[in-house]
């Protein structure tokens, strides 16, 4: 079914990816105090800034080792050590998490043979844990750098546990695709069973939009290191998205705790799965609450679907979020004609479209016929959906057009829900500023919802 | 080759930081000072190249480099365009693992072809950027032969980001124009009063503010370097009879050649403010005349300044009565520290301090001049001492760009965009209205009453019933 493949292109024409180095970064800040930081170039790190900011509406902790020509000849080692010493004197942070980009990864520079030589020489930062991940900027994209990051975590901070179990207590590894506002959503399910859990990287906490009663120079909120480092107590890890499984498997590695790899959260079918597994983990039935969002979310599918069926969408954005919603397109009855994504991993090529493909947003309206009633992608997508006229639904990174990305939940039974009105009322509104000529498409007529209104009011 | 490049923006006698430095200081040129690794903030040269080039909006704009480079950053910018948008198609080669051992160049190639063939662009620019210059690409060669076998001008644009700050990147891009565009072409016709403007890169529209003044006046621009610009007008703008350099350091140093190798006369100005705009007029008019405009010119422009300073009175007045004695902080740098604070007092308003990042002796002279002794003049100021700041209430509102944004707001203070990401005009006398509606907007929103009391649970119990 699906066409999976690279395009052979030498201009990427309005890239879909973003830097590996940036998703390491975003994901640093969901460690409490944390400051992370890039080596390289002082315009990775300014770009990379800018973005977040204007994503998250937040100021946001990001520094950078400052590479020039020069240190680049000569090997950036000093930078690094001078620049955590600069950090740890300003901010005083708990954990600086470093990635590296293409331009030192290019001229190799072999940090982590180094830092435990730059620690040694600096007694003082006892309290401060040094991360590195290696995220250059040639290998992926966002996502390929948040998991990349997290496994570096969980090798860095997490202690090799003996046989002792914390019972009811479980860990969440949490992929790029998911927002401050998913994370919430999943801990609070999660606790409802009656269980305790450690998010990794928890950006619930520190980027969820909120007002601090003070300035703080590093991220705000977030996982602490000290409850990472006894992540091998749990009894067991859930890991959202495919991104999240080889972290998972090197917390697995390191402290035998057992580990679920949910490609996807939103959805009926998809979060089912999930509870299924809370169930079993707790040995509870779900409450109430949970009872009664699971029948909203049917409700919702059932009042939807008409908007839905036969409808031609497509998606951009990475493997794990293109699953997620080309999954919950595709689980309501739309087309999705077109997936473009930034790297094929198992997510992308569980992805249901009729056509799957690597590339950059110029790939997401090529040979594809007539447009798309909907495209999902980011706020890069405008241009391109306001020239298809297609409605755009904003998902992923960055969404700097429209309020409240951060705080968006579209997991679990409560977010899906949410989800399913705000696309379903996006193709309403299309079909509205779109009407078909009488005659044309009869199919797409019949399965129309409000055509099926007005002939009951007819009659 | 870099090195010369680099060499050669340093020994700028145009440029009032340059002039103010020891010769010691001199040598060791601009773009070293600010690098502190874990303190620096700031663009890199290739950031600063692009801002300057990006807004020749019929180009493609092709960078070559790995992701980050173009994936991070395309998309961004505000700077409009009244006809063409290949400007904002981000091209980059996205260079991968293979590329960076094999050597980018034929991918290189390659991608400018394609973009050739599909997009037929006027010209095509290529920016260099850390990791092509790294590995050695030779990007000056790839142009050369793709411009002869494609039959288009491919410009490479030497400003990979280590090589400096975003405005030695600036410089670079000028000097990359100078090298390979500026001259190539003739002008399809000219006239007396023919001038260029320079580093104006019309954000929110802000050239167009300008524009119409000077069709009233008969002037004509030749070329805008680069709000709005088209390759053929940029190409041609050495037959320009005045130029006017606008808040920019960096592009002096092209001003200066072109008065050198094509005796354009120039001068530095601003159209912040009303008082600024009509000196801004009066100077280009003044420029033409003795560049053999007819001398009706003047007349002219001073009635024009008569009719557009009273208009613009008139509208202030409602704002001045709102804005007058509100007290600001400004946080901004170069030129603007001081254009700013002229702006800012034709409404009444008091600037408790302004930061002179990056600007000359002369702006932070000017800046005192205006500001008084009282007030308060500093570099760069941690975020936190900022947050402090403002959160004892010192200003009424801050007025800086987008990285301070939320330090403001998270301290309940008004905030306004005075930087490259707004989407409001400031310029000229139209300019300088939207200016003080947007502060009166921010000033009296209704919510800052609401925000600034205590949550229920932090009020004293008898005040619950207020």
């Amino acid at each position: 079914m699906t066409d999976f493949g690279k395009v052979a292109k030498a201009a990427a024409v309005n890239p879909l990816k973003l830097s590996p180095a940036l998703g390491g970064a975003l994901a640093f800040l969901g460690i409490d105090r944390c400051l992370p930081m890039l080596h390289g170039g002082q315009g990775c790190t300014a770009f990379s800034l800018v973005l977040a900011v204007r994503h998250f509406r937040e100021t946001i902790p990001l520094q950078t080792t400052a590479m020039s020509e020069l240190s680049t000849i000569l090997g950036g080692a000093d930078n690094v050590e001078q620049a955590i010493a600069t950090i740890y004197d300003r901010a005083h942070p708990r954990v600086i998490g470093i990635c590296t980009t293409a331009l030192t990864e290019t001229r190799d520079d072999d940090i982590s043979a180094e830092l435990p030589f730059i620690v040694e020489r600096h007694p003082e930062w006892q309290d401060l844990d040094v991360i590195l991940a290696s995220t250059p900027d040639y290998a992926g994209g966002l996502e390929v750098g948040w998991s990349r990051a997290v496994t570096a975590m969980v090798n860095a901070l997490v202690e090799p546990a003996g046989r002792r179990r914390t019972l009811r207590r479980v860990n969440l590894l949490a992929g790029s695709h998911l927002s401050p506002g998913d994370v919430e959503e999943l801990r609070e399910t999660i606790e409802g069973f009656g269980l305790r859990v450690i998010v990794l990287p928890d950006l619930s906490g520190s980027l969820d939009g909120h007002v601090p009663d003070d300035f703080v120079p590093t991220s705000l909120g977030g996982t602490p290191a000290d409850l990472i480092r006894g992540m091998g107590e749990s009894v067991i890890t859930l890991a959202i998205g495919e991104q999240m499984r080889p972290a998972a498997e090197a917390l697995a590695e390191r402290t035998g705790v057992p580990f679920t790899v949910f490609d996807r959260v939103t959805g009926l079918e998809a979060f089912d799965a999930f509870v299924a597994a809370l169930m079993e983990v707790s040995g509870n039935g779900p409450n109430e609450r949970l009872r009664r969002q699971r029948s909203r979310l049917v409700d919702a599918m059932l009042d939807g679907h008409f908007y839905f069926g036969g409808r031609k969408a497509a998606v951009a954005g990475d493997p794990d979020l293109a699953l997620a919603m080309s999954g919950i397109l595709a689980d309501l009855g739309c087309t999705v004609a077109r997936v473009v994504t930034t790297a094929a991993t198992p997510a992308a090529d569980r992805v249901p479209a009729e056509s799957v493909m690597v590339g950059d947003l110029d790939d997401l309206e090529r040979d594809l016929g007539p447009s798309p009633a909907l495209i999902v992608a980011s706020s890069h997508a405008k241009a391109l959906s306001d020239r298809l006229g297609a409605s755009l639904f904003r998902a992923g990174f960055p969404v700097y057009d429209r309020l409240g990305a951060p705080q968006r939940v579209s997991v679990g039974y409560r977010g899906t829900r949410d989800l399913v009105f705000a696309l379903g009322n996006l193709l309403m509104e299309h079909d509205d500023a779109h009407p078909h000529p009488a005659g044309e498409d009869p199919g797409e007529r019949e399965s129309d919802g409000r055509h099926f209104d007005a002939t009951l009011a007819a009659g | 080759m870099l090195d010369k490049k680099l060499a050669a923006a340093f020994q700028e006698p145009g440029c009032a930081v340059n002039r103010d430095k020891s010769d010691r200081d001199r040598k060791r040129g601009c773009s070293a000072v600010t690098l502190q690794p874990g303190a620096a903030a700031g663009g890199c040269a290739f950031d600063g190249a692009k801002i300057a080039l990006q807004p020749i909006a019929d180009a493609a704009h092709l960078v070559h480099g790995p992701i980050a480079c173009e994936g991070n950053s395309w998309d961004s910018r505000n700077a409009l365009s009244s006809g063409p948008g290949l400007y904002r198609t981000g091209f980059t080669t996205d260079m991968s693992e293979l590329d960076i051992i094999h050597g980018g160049e034929r991918r290189l190639y390659r991608a400018i072809r394609e973009i050739v063939e599909r997009f037929r662009p006027p010209a095509v620019f290529v920016y260099v950027t850390c990791v092509s210059a790294l590995i050695g690409d030779d990007v000056e060669a790839v142009c050369r032969i793709a411009t002869e076998q494609f039959a288009t001008p491919v410009i490479p644009v030497i400003a990979p980001g280590f090589a400096g700050s975003k405005n030695f990147g600036n410089k670079l891009a000028g000097r990359a124009l100078l090298d390979h565009v500026i001259g190539t072409r003739e002008p399809a016709h000219r006239t007396p009063t023919d001038i260029a403007v320079l580093g104006e890169y019309n954000v929110a529209g802000e050239l167009w503010q300008v524009t119409p003044l000077l069709d009233r006046l008969g002037i004509r621009m030749l070329a805008s370097i680069t709000g709005d610009g088209r390759y053929a007008d940029v190409a041609s703008v050495h037959r320009a009879r005045a130029a006017m350099v606008v808040c920019s350091q960096a592009l002096v140093s092209m001003a200066r050649e072109l008065e050198a190798r094509y005796g354009i006369p120039f001068f530095e100005g601003s159209f912040y403010g009303v008082g600024e705009t009509s000196t801004a007029l009066r100077t280009l008019a003044r420029l033409l005349v003795e560049q053999g405009a007819p001398d009706d010119l003047l007349s002219r422009t001073e009635a024009l300044v008569a009719e557009e300073e009273a208009r613009t009175a008139a509208a202030l007045v409602p704002y001045r009565e709102r804005l007058a004695g509100k007290r600001v902080l400004l946080y901004t740098g170069g030129v603007k520290s001081w254009s700013m604070i002229a702006a800012l007092h034709e409404l009444g308003m008091v600037v408790i301090g302004t930061s002179v990042r990056k600007s000359t002796e002369e702006d932070k002279a000017r800046a005192r001049a205006l500001i008084g002794a009282e007030a308060d003049l500093f570099g760069q100021i941690p975020a936190k001492e900022l947050y402090a700041r403002l959160k004892r209430g010192d200003a009424d509102i801050l007025m800086s760009g987008g990285r301070t944004q939320f330090v403001a707001l998270k301290t309940r203070t008004p905030w306004l965009d005075i930087n490259q990401e707004r989407h409001h005009g400031y310029a000229g006398y139209t300019g300088m209205v939207t200016f003080a509606r947007q502060i009166d907007r921010c000033l009296h929103n209704p919510i800052w009453r609401q925000l600034r009391r205590p949550a229920p649970w932090d009020r004293p119990r008898e005040a619950h019933h207020d």
